[in-house]
């Protein structure tokens, strides 16, 4: 009986199948362990990253929206090597090297948040669904931020939210997928606390008329905070309907409250008409107990000021970023916007530029686009040269933090852009905070 | 007591703005049988016939000064409106009275934008279910108000009043009470002023005139005066016509008071059917009633003690009052027999 040389013989086939069976269970889970990050969602495997800027395209905020809009092209042409480079030239430290993100080309879809929470959900969930955008980025409200920032957490998508303001963004509704540049409620009222004692003095009463929502609660609570702290008395706070329209019956008793303050915890739309009609209630010309009525935006943008016209002159308020700022940074970021636009970036357009580019930076350092490396990379990052002077995107809370502009309305514009004078730029550690005090809690790095 | 002074007069301008609106709507639903839900949008493009007619005063002579470079390198801009530039002091005060000026353009503009919605759209729909007329009105307002952002924007236009009525009236201390206690923005004054001359020609046009008298005549029988061979359908386009006018007047002069933005039309559209529904349906004196009570009755529920007793009230008190007068009243305050009932 002969036997077969030239074929396997049974211990090596067994052998094989054993080592393919072992590889065949193993290897799936190797590939799509976190430790070696091999497998995620809308994982890049052509030449290009999708990223996708939610931004209202249409309803209230349709024109900061479209700053917004700008801003992010602009970011991408920067990021894609192109144009003169930007904040790419000015941001330390930086791994951009303008040749898109870890070599692959950015490209971009857009969806329409129409400042609706749901409208937004199901805009950025067809980005990442059905675009296979890597990133979500963008927003003018801080409803929209909270949703959409909840969305990417369930989904496993990093979120760089644009313009929200409220302290529950990185609060009570933070989340680990969501990260904020903007600066927020408490801040506001840090930064804007000592200069109203400067100017006005510590023994004042105010009223506040606030808009009844989530970020005009908490714009109230830090006001009423900052400005009581000082030793000012609070005469009454109101509560006002969002898009009220005609506030004249909530300003009428404001004129014999005793009040001589009014803080105006409005924004966008409310903000342009309930300061419009207070002016025209002649409380900018009232003295009440001896001393001049005074009105205080605590947020502003340059956008706002321009619905408010002349009415803005002298208010003072808060605001990310102004366009005058001469650090080297915002000139460069001035300097290519109002090349491509004809007019400067709004603050709005800062802060989403700004995000795009800290995410790009972040993929690179972290030598991947696996979002839980991304996030470690952005947790605790300092960074300068984007405006503000130093910056430090928190670990606790994924809150940056930086310095805060106290802003007035330019009683002497010199175009149609110049509406705002920087008063005082507050340093970043008078508007810091123990992450602890507004709650919640960040989720997991996995999800 | 100052307090609830102060409300009242905020009512009379705000009732002024919603009866304006009703009356309108009552002109178009009394005549044509149609409830136009575009009615709010001819408020909003009679305000931007002002901030247009702004635009095209404050048209800039541009000269570029290449000395001085904007911040992104680029020459800075010296603007001198050509208004100015040519007429002078003439020119200046062209543009301080812009907005009661366009009260001249928006009557035109308002008669043809009338017409050609009734005669083009709505003129269709006259046999067809109110739900259908309500979604195409509704419809044909929402493509309106697109098209004035597409053009003008989302963000609200400053409309400036003219610098004489800039200031608040000291009416506490013309009534000998003590000064500046009781102040009131003079341009709600004149807007509460204007409201009744608007609101008082048109009822005298319906009742002094014979067009007026035809008119309502067909109001409370179409059919009889069409028999004895008077065209009624083409008096009542010229009534939609009218009805345009007068909402759009109101919304010109209201513009220093809330600056115009695309969507100002729906923001008064639901509060004027509801004062339509309260004066009754078809009724020009009920609609005109129930704007002022219902605007007073706003203002005097946002009033801090009443708050503090029904908190939220002054969200709902409109409704509250409307659900009411029409339990008491179904046909409303001053309805007639027979509109909108099989």
């Amino acid at each position: 009986m002969s036997e077969r040389k030239d074929g396997p013989s049974r211990r090596k086939v067994l052998k094989g199948a054993a080592a393919g069976l072992v590889t065949a269970g193993v290897a799936p889970t190797i590939l799509t362990s976190s430790a070696f990050g091999q497998e995620y969602r809308n994982k890049p495997t052509g030449d290009t990253v999708t990223l996708g800027f939610n931004v209202p395209q249409t309803g209230p905020y349709a024109d900061e929206g479209a700053d917004e809009l700008r801003a992010y092209e602009l970011a991408v042409e920067h990021l894609n090597g192109e144009g003169d480079g930007g904040m790419l030239n000015t941001m330390q430290p930086s791994n951009l090297k303008g040749n898109g993100i870890l070599g692959k080309k950015v490209a971009y879809v857009t969806g329409d948040t129409q400042t609706k929470s749901d409208a937004a959900r199901a805009s950025a969930k067809r980005m990442i669904e059905k675009d296979g955008a890597l990133m979500i980025t963008g927003g003018s409200s801080s409803g929209v931020a909270v949703a959409v920032q909840s969305l990417c957490q369930e989904m496993g998508t990093i979120f760089m939210a644009g313009l929200t303001h409220s302290n529950d963004t990185t609060g009570k509704d933070k989340r680990r997928y969501g990260f904020r540049h903007f600066f927020n409620a408490y801040m506001s009222g840090a930064a804007l606390g000592p200069v109203l004692a400067d100017e006005y003095g510590t023994e004042r009463r105010a009223y506040h008329l606030t808009a009844d929502y989530n970020w005009g609660w908490t714009q109230e609570e830090s006001m009423k905070n900052a400005t009581e702290a000082l030793g000012w008395q609070t005469a009454e706070a109101v509560k006002t309907p969002v898009g009220a329209g005609d506030f004249s019956q909530y300003i009428t008793p404001v004129l014999n409250s005793g009040a001589d303050v009014l803080i105006l915890n409005h924004y966008g739309r409310d903000m342009v008409n309930s300061l419009t009609q207070a002016v025209q209630f002649g409380l900018r010309d009232k003295q009440v107990n001896g001393k001049d009525f005074q009105i205080v935006v605590p947020l502003f943008s340059r956008l706002m000021a321009q619905g408010a016209g002349d009415n803005i002159k002298g208010i003072l308020g808060s605001t990310n970023w102004n366009w005058k700022l001469q650090d080297e940074g915002s000139q460069a970021f001035v300097k290519s916007f109002g090349a491509k636009y004809g007019a400067p970036p709004s603050m709005a357009a800062h802060t989403c530029y700004v995000q795009a580019l800290l995410y790009a930076d972040a993929c690179e350092r972290a030598g991947t686009f696996y979002p839980v490396e991304v996030i470690k990379a952005l947790e605790g990052h300092k960074f300068d040269g984007m405006g503000n002077g130093p910056t430090e995107y928190r670990a606790e809370d994924h809150q940056c933090f930086k310095d805060v502009l106290v802003v007035r309305g330019n009683d002497n514009p010199t175009s149609q852009f110049d509406l705002l004078n920087v008063v005082q730029q507050v340093p970043r550690s008078q508007v810091e905070y123990d992450a602890s005090i507004f709650g919640g809690d960040l989720g997991p790095y996995e999800v | 007591m100052d307090a609830i002074f102060l409300q009242f007069l905020n009512g009379l301008d705000k009732g002024g703005a919603y009866a304006l609106i009703a009356l309108g709507l009552t002109l178009v639903f009394g005549t044509l049988g149609v409830v136009n839900f575009a009615h709010g949008t001819l408020f909003m493009l009679g305000a931007f016939c002002a901030v247009t007619l702004r635009k095209l005063l404050t048209l800039e002579q541009v000269v570029l000064d290449t000395e001085n470079l904007t911040a992104w390198g680029t020459a800075t801009e010296i603007r001198t409106p050509y208004v100015e530039a040519w007429f002078g002091d003439f020119g200046t005060m062209l543009v301080d009275y812009s907005v009661p000026a366009s009260i001249l353009l928006a009557i035109p503009v308002m008669l043809v934008v009338g017409v050609a919605m009734e005669r083009g759209l709505i003129k269709h729909f006259y046999r067809r279910p109110h739900a259908e007329q309500i979604l195409v009105t509704f419809g044909l307002a929402i493509v309106l108000q697109e098209i004035v952002k597409h053009y003008f924007g989302a963000n609200p236009i400053p409309q400036p009043m003219p610098a004489a009525f800039a200031g608040a009236a000291d009416i506490g201390a013309a009534l000998g009470m003590e000064p500046n206690v009781i102040v009131y923005p003079w341009w709600r004054l004149v807007y509460f002023g204007f409201s009744i001359v608007v609101i008082g020609a048109v009822f005298a046009f319906l009742q002094f005139t014979t067009f007026g008298m035809v008119v309502r005549a067909g109001m409370a029988d179409r059919e009889t005066v069409g028999l004895i061979g008077i065209d009624i359908d083409k008096r009542f386009t010229a009534m939609f016509g009218i009805a345009a006018i007068v909402a759009g007047m109101a919304g010109v002069m209201y513009t220093p008071l809330l600056p115009p933005d695309y969507h100002l039309g729906m923001d008064f559209l639901v509060l004027s059917f509801v004062v339509v529904v309260v004066g009754g349906m078809g009724s020009l004196p009920g609609a005109v009633a129930a704007g002022f009570l219902l605007g007073i009755l706003q203002s005097l529920a946002s009033m801090t003690e009443v708050k503090a007793i029904i908190p939220g009230i002054d969200q709902i008190i409109i409704y509250l009052v409307a659900v009411v007068i029409l339990l008491v009243r179904p046909r409303g305050l001053m309805g007639r027999r027979g509109v909108m009932e099989s």
